[in-house]
Parts: C-alpha cells; structure tokens; sequence
C-alpha cells in the first residue's frame, strides 16, 4: 500500500449494479441449452422405472430403427470403455460405491439412467425411448433409512456387504454421564423430510468434439467445472488441456449441480465415439426424480441443562438416508456427517457425543444443498434450545444469551472439534431483536393468545464454517482438494484487465463483486475488469463455486494478484514518470505521481511494455500478469440471528409469515445489494423446507413428487418480505476480513419457524419435531394435542 | 405424424414464415427455431413461468401452446423489451434493485410483469405477489422483484405498501 492509498475510490463496499445483468435482462444470456453446436445429436435417457431391480435383458433394436437415431447405449456398450469412478475417503468402513455413465446387472433407483437415445433432435430421441424394452426382475429393497441399516436388509451394494455405508462419530467428554446427572433434559426424535435442490435451469451439457486435435469441450450447467475436468480426465485418460469443461451463464445450482453427473459422463463419451457434438437438456421430471437430493435425517438428539438453563451435554444419534450412491466427490459422509459435527451449534456445550451412520436406500443420492447439514442440524439443536427454556421457564432469548460463546471466548473449540474464529454470535442476537422489537411482539402475542389466536415467534442462532481452506475436507481424504483457490490477473496490450478463477457463479454475481475486489486493490476501473470464471481453462487448478467459498478464496486471492500486479504497474510507471514506486498511487486506472498532476493511464503503461519498442530498459518488459494462490487453510465463521413470527390460521393450517428478520455477521461486505439478494434467496429456499417442499416416496419406492405440481417450491406470495441488518465485523482469519454467506439464509430459516409454529401451538401442547410441517402435518399434530386433553 | 405446416407469425415486429411440425412447442420454435433463447423452458408443464411471452396482448406459457397454434398472431419476447444498452424502465428497475441473480426466470419475470403493469393498478405489494404468483424463482426470495416492480408502478398509497426492508 503506498501513503496515498486512501486517494482511490472505495469499490469494496459499494451496491454496485452487477455487470452480469444487461445480457441476462434482454435474453442475452448463454445457458448450456441457449447454445447451438452444428450437427449436434440430442440424447435421452431411459430411466429406470424400478427402485431396486435386476436387468435381465435390454432390446433395443427398435429404438435402434426408429427415425432419426444414430446411437443407442446400454451398460453394456460402456464396460471396456468406461471405468467406473468412485468417491474416495479414508473414513474406515466406507464403502466408496461405483459410479458409472448407465446401470449395469441393476438398478437402485427410481429415475436411474439405464439406456441412453442419441437422435438428430430432441423430439426424435423422445420417441424412440418407448421403444427400448427393457426385462426387470424385481429385487427386494427397505425404502425406509431405518430397515436398511439392519443386518437382515436386503442390500443395494452386495460387494458392500451392508447398506451402512459409513458411520461416524465426535465425543467430548462424558455426555451420557453429564445428561444422567443434569436436573433438567429435554430430547426428541427430530426427522427433516428430503428435499431437492430445484434450481429453475435443469441440469444440462453438450459435448462438442473436435476429432482434429482429440479434443472435446463439455458445456455444462455446473457448479464445479474444474472438479468436471479433472473427474473426465481421468475416465476418459486425457490430459487436461484436450479436455475443458465451460459453466457458461448457470440458472441457480444450490448445490445440485455441484456433483458430476452419469449424464456428463455418457455425453463426453457418446460424443467422441460418434465424432459428433452431443447435447443433453434434462426436463424437469428428470430434476426432481435424478438429480442430487438432500436433508433425509432422522435424529435422536437429547440436551441436558442446569437449573438456570446453561448447557451440560449434548447427545444424538443420527441416520442419513443417503441414497443409492455415494456421490462424486463429496461421497455420502457430506450432509449427515456435518449434521452431527455442526449440532453443538453456536453454544458452549461442555460435553458432547454424536453419531451418525448414511444409510443406502433405493433413491437418487443425495449431494450438497445449500447449508448442507447445518439446516437440519440448526433445526435440531434451535429446537432442543427452546424446549429447554420452556421446560425451565425462561424466554427462548434468555436461554439464547446464557449460552452463546462470548465474545472474549474466541476463538472457541466446538465440542465437536470445529473452532469458531471472532464474530458477532451475541451482535446477531441482539440486533435481531432490536430490528423486530422482541418485547413489544411478544405483548402481542399475548394479546393474540388470549383471543384464543395461534401466533407465534421463533428464534435460530447458527454459525458456520465458509471459505473452508486446505485443512478441512466434507470427507478425509476426498478425490479434490476445495481449500484453495487461484487468481491470475493479467493487463493486455490495450490497457484491459482480465482476472481468471477457478470459480463458477450461478447467480453469486462473482463477475461482479470479484471486479470490486480487483478494482480496488488494483487501481483498475471496473469498467476495464472482465472476471473470467465458469471454465476449467481459466487457472491450472480450480474446483468451482460450493460451500459459500468463493467470495472467501478467490477475494483473497484477488487481493494477492491484484496487489502483485499493482507492484508490477508501478515499477514500470516509476521509468514513465520518472519517479521512485513508492511516491506512485494506482487508482482508477492511471497511476499518479502523488502530490502532482503527472500521470500515465494504464494503458499507456500497457503500451509502454507491450509496443513500443525502446521506451523501457529490455528487462523492464515482463508481462503484466500475476498469478497467486490463496488458501484460508481452516477457513471462518459466519453466524447469524433468524426471528420469524407468524400466524396460523385455524381453519386451513396455512402458516402465515408476518415478520421476517435477518441479522447475520458476513464479515467485511463487498456488495451490499448482492448480500441482501443471497439472505432473501436463502431464507426463501429456508421457508420451503420448512413448510413446503419435500420429495416424497411411498413404500414401494416410487417417487409421488415427479412435478412442481406435487413439489411444492414456495412462490412470491408464500414468502414475506425479509428485513436483513448486517452486523459487519471483519474476519479475523481471512484476507480481506470477508466471511462466507451464500447458505446462511437456508440454515436459519427452518429452526426459526418451526420454532415460532411450536411456540404458536404450546398452548395446544404441541411441538414440532418433524419438517416440513405442512397443512396436512400440523392437522395431524393438533389432531392429536387434542385427542389427548 | 402429421405434415408439416408453413405458418406466419410476427415476433417482437418482424416477421417469420417457418415451417413446422405440428407437435413443435412455442417455446421450442422460439428459442430453437427461431434462434431466440431469451424465453427459457423451467418446467415444460405449465408451472414454473420461466417461458413466459405474449400473445397478442396476453401472457401465455410457451411450453403449453404449439407453435402452429400461433400462425397469424404477434409474440412478445424479452428480445422485444430494451436490448443490453437501452434497457427499458422496467429492466433497468430489475437492474437497480438487484432483481435477478441466476437471471433464468428473469425473461419469464419480465414478460409477466410487463403484462401486469399494462393491466393492473398493482396499488398493493400484495397485489404484485399475487401477479407473480405462477412465476418461480429460487434464487432472489422474490422481494428485490417486488420492490423493482413498485418503483416502475410508483410508490404503493400509505399504508399498504409491506413491511419496508432494511436496505433502501
Ligand atoms: S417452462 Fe413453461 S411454465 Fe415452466
Ligand atoms: S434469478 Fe435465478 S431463478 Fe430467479
């Protein structure tokens, strides 16, 4: 930093429009299924229509001899060829199951890829996948987490041996002795129906083959194209530069587009077989039934507390119906295994023992979803913390401010042995209070009560671990490494800025806010940044846009290049302007001489280094370029405060959400306006898990939620408005002081209604142990209250 | 499979004369057809709004009309409204007020919203949700959508308008 640093322009900070908007405003923009490759075959898939059946015969003559089919796979097709990959872990006991493009010997879910149609359009691949006849043998199968996990089970993965596929377990302390000893516990068995991510672009790809070099482009709806690359490479035993994966404009992910895929296996293959360009766009059927699902816990959890109500000891005991796979990379310990490492939440609990086991059942894998884990485990905790302060007679706040970490007890070792580095657990409470004026609703709550109306508020505090570095992984011992992140930042010979990452946005706006960053520590204009992201090609090594990230990783590794690129720009200014560095400033795209009006723009340095012969010294001419890594090594926490206060109608068992308030600690923000946007979104995504979406199988294994008709995504009028205060106290750990956020709003948002719909119905004597409580399940719920009084 | 039919249809002014299978959907004449892939395809049954244009006057779902049902009449599309450097009001609302984070139900959002404005007071927040209502998306939360449709109505009379945000 030179004295003059406080001359530039503030980027850091501000609600900058999003640079991403004017094409995606006017239809501009390029999704995978936008993009026209010449010649291209279409390819559809045939799904399986059986949870957990034998494939006795597959005839596909006639789909073969139908109009306009060029292709027709089975597993078959694909043994010699395609190698299975599996989501590795040293976890012991895992069982690291095969994943492959297309089933082979037999299905495990509904909804599974079986044969795949390549045809000249669409319509023509459709039609022909009638005609395939496929003979099954159906097979004996436990749809239910539960009956999988006993030995008698019969088994989805027979070289597994068990339908167990890891168990694991955290301990601190003796917690069932604390629990035995403590006057006052509360326990629960807490269930959070699966969901499905339901991003509003289906997944899609297309591979373009060029049969020149042995070369092939995969366009994909993904969040993770470097993951893509590296995963294709090694099936298909490529080097990298003959193989690139591009995320061009992605309509949402949430997680379910951050896995790889059997369709982006077959499309790389079928295109290079057939040396043509191959495309698939899924339908939204295929969505709901085959892509990446989440939550699916039950969780028998018990807090025990003092008579003043601070905590003693925690236990649970968690299943996570996982699926029928164990999804590349993450494997299947990502969500459950986080459930139980995240319970002890932002509380000091002394004693601590969670264990949890991911069971395989005959439905899709489940996968990363925004908050992974922590909604469920916010829930559960969020949920034991009120029953607690009710069975002891205090308020759900009081309980709240007795036990959250203080302040001067950062960093704090969570019993689980995550460490939460400073941020404002207590700020988030009491902000959130203020900004809803807890006192004052709760005497209208007792107004309403006493007219015999069902309304009620709930509190969730939570903290979680973003921008996650090299030390930490979903699962010890993953195939990838997402604790690191690289920027390369480059100034071309016309003055223009061009920063590349390793991240894929899908609606972050990275091009954006990683422009600020840029801007601001380079002394570029932002209109002379162009972010470079969403493709495997832009840095040697790069996973993609996951876990709340990439504002953590690659804003610090922003900051890095663009401080070594600014060094750069000086050094070649100080011979312009005949001046020592040191007396130089950077800003707004020229450098200055500080205290004069003499100055150079950048592309006059641009000009100096790259064109004009002679007009700097020959070992002044190094490329303007810089690229740094950076590694956050643990990562930081990010925390926040949810109140929701509500009101549910006696005749409809509606939930009616009347306010709405957000007080959450990002640490040090970059666009405020795009902040805003993440935390409605997130609580949005919070209040369907909470009232609404849930994928539903019935106990034949069948999938009763294949439309948006049956899975139900909330729409404008089913959220409220989402007042949000940011309580901004700089990361300690990280550069640049900023703190994930992009989940938080989905982890926050489902213990805080279903605490308020529990505190709405206590008169009633009901608690809400099961999400989503939709009409039907609280109908039941108060049903039952009442049969009992 | 029925022949194909030549029909006439007019799209954000021009004119096009296409041949086409009778089973072709709008949406898919549109984006694929025709080359305009601002109208996107969310759900393919009616549900999720992301198709969203006009019919003469009309908005309509894409994903539910073939494309012969249209000979003879005019289609707007988000093609139609201001390009990336005109935006009209209504988008340069989307813009300010961060009403778009994917973008993928922002044509749908836009097509929508500009039927509402031409025909409905939208005097209450409410009123805008109730517009929006066959229109998802899973990224914004909808509110900055809500606030961007008010500021182009104007502001709601006092009183109605819902609770105010923190971040005006
Ligand atoms: S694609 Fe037409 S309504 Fe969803
Ligand atoms: S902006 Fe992504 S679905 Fe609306």
């Amino acid at each position: 930093m030179t004295d003059a640093a406080h001359l530039r322009p503030k980027m850091i900070g501000a609600s900058v429009p999003r640079t991403e908007d004017a094409r995606l405003l006017t239809g501009r923009g390029a999704f995978v299924d936008d993009r026209k490759l010449p010649d291209a075959l279409h390819v559809a898939f045939v799904r399986s229509i059986h949870p957990h059946a034998r494939i006795r015969a597959i005839d596909a003559t006639r789909a073969l001899a139908a109009p306009g089919v060029a292709a027709v796979y089975t597993a078959a097709d694909l043994e010699d060829v395609v190698p299975p990959i599996r989501a590795t872990s040293r976890m012991s006991g895992y069982y690291a199951t095969p994943i492959l493009p297309l089933a082979l010997g037999k299905v495990r879910y509904v909804g599974e890829p079986v044969v795949a149609i390549l045809a000249e359009s669409r319509y023509l691949a459709e039609d022909a996948l009638e005609l395939v006849e496929i003979d099954y043998e159906a097979l004996p199968m436990a749809i239910d987490p539960e009956t999988a996990a006993r030995p008698d089970a019969p088994l989805l993965h027979e070289a597994a041996g068990t339908n167990i596929l890891l168990t694991r377990e955290f301990k601190r302390g003796d917690a069932e002795g604390d629990i035995a000893m403590a006057p006052v516990r509360v326990k629960g068995r807490f269930r959070m129906r699966r969901r499905t991510p339901a991003a509003i672009e289906v997944r899609a790809c297309a591979a373009d083959y060029d049969a020149g070099r042995d070369a092939l482009t995969l366009y994909a709806a993904t969040q993770i194209p470097g993951i893509l690359r590296d995963a294709l490479a090694q099936i298909f035993d490529l080097p990298g530069h003959r193989l690139r994966v591009v995320a061009p404009d992605v309509g949402g992910g949430f997680g379910g587009k951050a896995s790889l895929y059997p369709e982006e296996i077959l499309t790389c293959l079928a295109a290079r077989q057939l040396g043509r360009a191959v495309k698939w766009t899924g339908d939204r059927v295929e969505d709901l039934t085959a892509t990446s699902q989440a939550f699916d816990e039950i969780i028998d959890a018990e807090l025990a507390v003092d008579s003043q109500g601070r905590v003693l000891g925690l236990t649970a005991d968690a299943i996570g119906d996982v699926g029928a796979y164990s999804i590349y990379p993450w494997t299947a310990a990502l969500e459950p295994v986080q459930v139980v490492s995240f319970l002890p939440g932002p509380y000091r609990v002394p004693s601590y023992r969670g264990r949890v086991r991911a069971v395989a059942t005959p439905k899709a894998p489940t996968g990363p979803y925004r908050g992974v884990g922590r909604p469920v485990s916010t829930f559960v905790i969020e949920r034991l913390m009120d029953m607690a302060a009710r069975e002891i007679g205090i308020d759900p706040l009081e309980i709240r401010r007795r036990n959250l970490v203080a302040d001067d007890e950062f960093p704090y070792k969570v019993a689980s042995g995550l460490v939460w580095d400073k941020s404002g657990f207590h700020a988030c409470l009491e902000q959130a209070c203020a900004a809803i004026g807890y006192d004052a609703l709760r005497a209208r709550q007792a107004e309403a009560r006493a007219a015999g109306r069902w309304f009620g508020i709930g509190i969730a505090s939570y903290a979680e671990l973003t921008g996650i570095g090299s030390r930490i992984s979903a699962a010890p011992g993953m195939p990838i490494n997402t604790g690191t992140e690289t920027a390369s930042i480059r100034i071309d010979s016309t003055g223009a800025v061009t920063a590349a990452f390793g991240v894929a946005a899908h609606g972050q706006g990275l091009e954006t806010t990683l422009a600020q960053v840029v801007a601001e520590h380079l002394g570029a204009r932002l209109a002379d940044i162009r972010i470079v992201q969403g493709d495997s090609d832009a840095v040697g090594g790069g996973t993609g846009t996951y876990a709340s990230r990439s504002t953590v990783l690659a804003g610090g590794a922003a900051i890095r290049a663009a401080d070594g690129l600014r060094e750069k720009v000086l050094q070649v200014a100080s011979h312009l302007l005949e001046a020592a560095p040191r007396d130089l400033v950077a800003a707004d795209g020229r450098v200055t001489v500080v205290g004069t009006d003499r100055s150079v723009t950048f592309r006059e340095v641009a000009r100096a280094v790259y064109a004009e012969m002679g007009r700097l010294p020959p070992e002044a001419r190094e490329e303007l370029a810089v690229t740094r890594n950076y590694d956050p090594i643990l990562g930081t926490t990010s925390c926040a405060t949810h109140i929701a206060a509500l009101e549910i109608d006696p005749q409809t068992y509606i939930v009616r959400i009347e306010r709405y308030v957000v007080a959450e600690d990002c640490g040090r923000i970059i666009n405020p306006l795009i902040v805003d946007g993440q935390v409605h979104g997130g609580v949005a995504q919070g209040i369907g898990a909470a009232l609404y979406e849930e994928v539903i199988h019935d106990e034949n294994g069948q999938i009763l939620t294949g439309s948006f008709v049956d899975y139900v995504v909330p729409a404008a009028g089913d959220i409220p408005p989402i007042e949000v205060v940011h309580v901004e106290s700089m990361s300690p750990t990280t550069l640049g002081g900023f703190r994930g956020m992009g989940e938080g709003g989905t982890i926050g948002a489902p213990a805080a209604i279903a605490n308020a719909v529990a505190d709405a119905l206590a008169p009633l004597g009901v608690d809400v142990f099961e999400l989503p409580v939709t009409p039907a399940r609280l109908f039941r719920l108060i049903a039952n209250a009442q049969a009992r009084s | 499979m029925t022949a194909s039919r030549t029909i006439t249809v007019t799209v954000n002014g021009r004119r096009y004369e296409r041949t086409v299978e009778p089973r072709l959907l709008l949406a898919d004449f549109l984006r694929h057809t025709l080359g305009l892939t601002g109208t996107h395809v969310g759900c393919e049954h009616g549900v999720c709004g992301a198709c969203t244009v006009i019919v003469d006057g009309d908005s309509v779902r894409a994903c539910l009309m073939f494309a012969v049902q249209l000979d003879g009449r005019t289609i707007e599309t988000v093609e139609g409204l201001g390009g990336p450097g005109k935006l009209n009001a209504l988008q340069e609302a989307f813009r300010a007020h961060h009403a778009l984070q994917c973008g993928f139900c922002t044509p749908g959002m836009l097509m929508t919203a500009t039927d509402l404005l031409r025909k409905r007071p939208l005097a209450t927040d409410d009123e805008i949700r109730d517009g929006l209502s066959g229109n998802l998306c899973r990224c914004t939360g909808y509110e900055h959508i809500v606030k961007a449709i008010r500021a182009v109505v104007g502001p709601a009379p006092s009183g109605t308008a819902a609770n105010a945000a923190t971040d005006d």
